[in-house]
Order: C-alpha cells, then structure tokens, then sequence
C-alpha cells in the first residue's frame, strides 16, 4: 500500500477530489495547511509598514492506496490541480506498512 | 386627535410670543443676549405671560368643560411648566432629542468596542471587550458620585471645584423650561445623561492605545480617576464657566475636539510613553505590523461611531433648535467624508494602496476635526476641515510608528494630534480667536498628558503596568480572564 500526499492550492480541491472519485478513489483526509516553496511569499502592507507573509495557505489531501494504485492517483492530482503557474504544489508517495478497518477489524488493503 | 389641536394652539401662541420677544434681541452675539435678558428680567409681564399660558390652555381648558378627563392631565403637566409653559413644545422636543442624542452617544462606546477588538489581535479581544464594559460602567456612575458637580460647579474659582454627589435632580426648576431656557432646552436630569455618556469617552480613547500590554487592574485604577477626576476638571476649565472662558475672544470648542478628544489623546500618549511598544512590534530598528484580527469588525465599528457622532456633536446643540441641528449634522457628515477621502488618497499615494484602516481613521479623524467647530463654520469649510484632518492623521500616525510610540488603534493621531487641529480650526474658519484656541487647546492637552504622566507612573513603580511578557505573548484574554474570544472558531495567533 501506498500513501498519496499532495500539497494543492486551496481553490483546486474541488476539481482534484472529483479527479480522485472519476478514477474510483474512495476516501481521503484533508487538512489546512501553511507553507513554502520555490514560490516564496508576498509582501502586504498594514497601516503604512510593509511586511511578508512567507507561509502561505495550501490544503494537503491524504490518499492510501493500493500499490498498482498509486501511479493513477498522482497522474489524476497532478492534472487536476495544476495551473501552470508558480505554487501549484507537490505529490509524494510514500510506502505504508498496514492498514486497519477499525469497525470490523480488516487489514490490509481490504481496510482501504 | 383632540390632542393634536391643543398642541396646535400651544404652537401658534408660543411662536407669535417667541417673536414679539426675540425682535429686539435679533442680531446680538449670545452673551450681549443674556445680559441684555438678564437686565430685563425683573420687568417680565407676569400678567402677561399669564394671559398667553391662558391663551394656549383655552382648547384644553373647553375640552375639560365639555367633560374631557384627559384634559384635565394635559392642563396639569403644561402648568407644572410654570412661567415656561409657553414654549413647552418646544421643551419637549428639545428634551426628546437630547435623550435620543445621548442613546446615539452610548451607541459610540459600543463602536469603540469593536473598532478596538478589530485592530488588535484575536488573542486581546475578550480583554478589549472587558475593558470597555468597565468604562461606560465606572464612566456613568462616577460622573453621578462627583464628575457631573465638578464639571459644571457653578460659580468657582475657574480651575477645581471638586462636586457632590448629583442627588435628587427633579422638582420646580429642574424639571421645567426654567432649567436651562432656550439655550439648554432639557430638564437637569436630560443633562445629566447627556453629560454623563460623554464622560467615559476619554478613558475609552486610552484603552485603544494601551492594548494588547496593559495590566488589567491598573488599567482599571487609572481609567477610574481619569474619568471621575481629571476629565471633569479639565472639562469646567471651558464648558463649566472656568477660565478657559475669560480669554481673549473666549475659548471655543463646541462639542469636544480639545475637552474630550484632545484629552484623551494626550492623556493615552502619557501611557504608551511609559507602558512601551508591544513586544515585536519595533525589531531591530524596523516596524514589524501586529495585523488586527477583524476588519471587518472594525469597519462596523467606525460606522457606529459615525452614526453616534451625530448624538455627539447634535446633541450638543443643547436644543432641538432647528437651525443649529441642521448645520451640525450637515457639518459633522461632510467632514467625516471629506476625512475618508483624503486619507485614502494620501494613504493610496505614499503607502502604495488604499489602505482600509488608514480610510476608517480618516473618517474619525474627519470626525474628531469638526467637533470643536461643528456650529460655527459652513458645509465648505467643514470640508475642508474633514480633509485636512484625514491628511493629518495619516502622516501622524507614520510618525508615531517611526519614533516608536506604539498605538494599536492609531487613538494618539486621531483624538489627540486632530483634536488640536480641530480646536485651531475655529480659529481660522469658526471665527475663533486663533491664540485663544491655541493656548487653551495646549492647556487641555497638557494638563490630560501630566495627570496620566504622574498617576501612571506612580502605578508603575508600585503595582506595575504591563503584564508579564510570557502573558504578552499568549494573549491577555487567557493571562486576564482566562477566557477566549473565539473558542472552537478560528486558528489562533498564539
């Protein structure tokens, strides 16, 4: 099994959680997030001084699934949540050793 | 319906009076007035005033006859009047809008309230909220134990008169025309309150500025003898008959630039001096924002206090006088517009873009401005009064912020720095005398800022003033009142 972690752009949630449910996917955990890239972040300016504002706001989406999976759901985010331009975000995959149904004590990815 | 025509009579009959009376005095400045009804007093016609109460009873007193028992109400409360009951509408008109004027007053403490909460961060805001619940309370009780009778002594020496207790305000003379004349159309009890919701706004200007650092029960002590002592003494200085009068000229301030907002100011410029920037407010010789949690909040409340303004400065017209209310809404209107838009133009020339919160102190500075000369001056120059407060307060508050006088609200540009220019502009637009409005703007500032100087300081090296910085850093709202403002809401900044 795996685990998808894609850090998105906030406004494409939307769009990359029906990419995720057209290719079958059945759950996720979503979380507001802060943070930086290559992108950086932007000055703004209150009563006269200049400050910047570095971590900026993102939404990470958390997807476990099966090994052959994985590959189709990073292809599916990507495409969904991109824009082209500077701050689009990351995917990562990383391995996950078990998984449990904690209502009927399924393992693996029968739990998923 | 039968009511409506005894009013009617009551009308024509004290107009037709009213003008017989007042043909000789038209044209004369007020005090030449005062002396000159002062020197006719004791040949007034009681025969007759008699016979035009008389005349003005008669629908009253036919309906009686006819077997009307409301009539016979109606005949008692205009002859509880006494000698005044000629103009008793007109009393009672006055007396209505001063008690709506002071409700539209008490309204501001509520746009002081959410103006400050709004600027200053989410982790304060119980505390904010707190402290202005405090200050309208300890403002309207302490102005009834002393404040009222220290403010308005009577005769006195022209600088302290320490007052009593209000006690009973009503009965013959306090309750009637007699009270006040045309001049102070109300009964003692309408000034009263009308006086009273005033008293608090000087320590709520300070609150703003002291935010976010204070110590509670310091903050408390302070406020208290601000309110109940150092206000109403400075205030009979100019409106209690004190020397601020014998001037050249006569000092001017119609409903507060210098008494209330100038005073205020000064007195929270004293505490910020002492009290010191919040923490990570100036590092290494930088400004470092601390953003206010709402704007939104704020926004609601500079338009509260636009909206409370015309209690404020309408109010203080002291009469439902038609010519003096007009021209005071009018003026207070367009320099609170005239203030908003300079500052967003100044703000959006040197500070890159329109600045939201410089916009809503430019409104209250606008406001702040006109106060003093709210009746004496015309639309255009209320405008331009209005305007170039908004320029005032925007450069004041860059300036404050680079000597690092840290003030979350910007109460120090708006009340105090605008005040002063408020008090000036009667000089040059009201018809004031220009040195006259300078020395006494310049006392009443003075005077705010050594009280605050000498009683804060002396708070400071025995009970202290500033919480400690670990209570700083995680909000006053827990270190205080071990409460949130926004439990299970939004992220904290803690």
């Amino acid at each position: 099994m795996k685990l998808v972690k894609a850090v998105i752009k906030p406004f494409k949630l939307e769009e990359v959680k029906e990419a995720l449910a057209d290719i079958g996917i059945e759950g996720m955990t979503v979380t507001e997030v802060k943070g930086f890239g290559r992108q950086k972040g932007h000055t703004e300016i209150y009563r006269g001084s200049e400050y910047t504002v570095d971590f900026l706001p993102k939404v990470m989406v958390e997807i476990v699934v099966d090994d052959a999976d994985a590959e189709k759901t990073t292809e599916a985010i990507v495409k969904a949540a991109k824009t082209g331009k500077i701050g689009d975000g990351k995917v990562f995959i990383i391995p996950v050793e078990s998984a449990t149904r904690i209502r009927t004590d399924e393992t693996g990815p029968e739990a998923l | 319906m039968k009511i409506k025509k005894y009013l009617l009579a009551l009308l024509l009959c004290s107009s037709a009076f009213l003008m017989t009376g007042s043909l000789g005095a038209q044209d004369m400045p007020v005090e030449e007035m005062a002396d000159a009804a002062e020197a006719v007093e004791p040949t007034v016609d009681e025969a007759a005033l008699a016979a035009a109460m008389e005349l003005a009873l008669a629908p009253a007193r036919a309906a009686l006859a006819a077997g009307d028992p409301t009539a016979a109400d109606y005949i008692a409360m205009v002859e509880a009047q006494g000698s005044g009951a000629y103009a008793f509408d007109f009393f009672t008109t006055s007396m209505l809008w001063t008690v709506i004027a002071a409700a539209l007053v008490f309204i501001m403490h509520l746009g002081f309230a959410t103006l400050e909460s709004g600027l200053t961060q989410q982790k304060n805001a119980v505390n904010i909220m707190f402290k202005n619940v405090f200050i309208i309370s300890i403002g309207l009780i302490s102005y009834a134990v002393i404040g009222f009778n220290t403010h308005y002594p009577g005769d006195f020496n022209g600088w302290i008169s320490f007052g009593s207790f209000i006690g009973d305000l009503s009965g013959p003379g306090m309750d009637t025309f007699d009270y006040g004349g045309v001049g102070l159309a109300m009964t003692a009890y309408g000034d009263f309150i009308f006086q009273a919701m005033f008293a608090a706004t000087a320590a709520t200007i300070v609150s703003g500025a002291v935010a976010e650092r204070v110590k509670l029960g310091s903050f408390m002590i302070f406020a208290t003898l601000l309110v109940a002592i150092a206000y109403p003494v400075v205030g009979s200085w100019h409106w209690g008959g004190g020397w601020l009068g014998s001037l050249e000229g006569g000092f001017y301030d119609f409903a507060g630039s210098s008494v209330v907002h100038a005073f205020g100011g000064f007195a929270a410029l004293a505490c910020v001096m002492l009290l010191g920037p919040r923490a990570g407010k100036y590092v290494d010789g930088k400004i470092k924002p601390i953003l206010g949690h709402s704007m939104p909040l704020a926004t609601i409340g500079v338009f509260l206090l636009f909206l409370g303004w015309f209690g404020f400065n309408g109010g203080s017209v002291l009469s439902a006088n038609p010519a003096g209310i007009g021209l005071v809404f009018t003026t207070t209107a367009l320099a609170a517009a005239g203030g908003a838009l300079s500052s967003i133009l100044i703000s959006w020339v040197f500070l890159k873009k329109p600045d939201l919160s410089m916009a809503l102190n430019g409104i209250l500075a606008g406001l702040v401005g006109i106060t003093a000369g709210a009746d004496s001056m015309g639309p255009a120059a209320a405008m331009i009064v209005g305007a170039i407060a908004g320029v005032i307060v925007v450069f004041a508050i860059i300036f404050f912020d680079k000597i690092k006088i840290d003030d979350p609200v910007g109460a120090i540009s708006v009340h105090g720095v605008c005040g002063i220019w408020g008090t000036l502009a009667v000089g040059i637009f009201g018809g004031g005398v220009f040195m006259t409005q300078l020395i006494g703007t310049l006392s009443v500032s003075a005077a705010a800022f050594i009280f605050s100087i000498i009683v804060f300081g002396i708070l400071k090296v025995t009970i202290g003033i500033r919480v400690s910085p670990e209570e700083e850093a995680e909000g006053l709202d827990i270190g205080e009142h071990g409460q949130e403002a926004y439990p299970d809401f939004a992220n904290s900044s803690r």
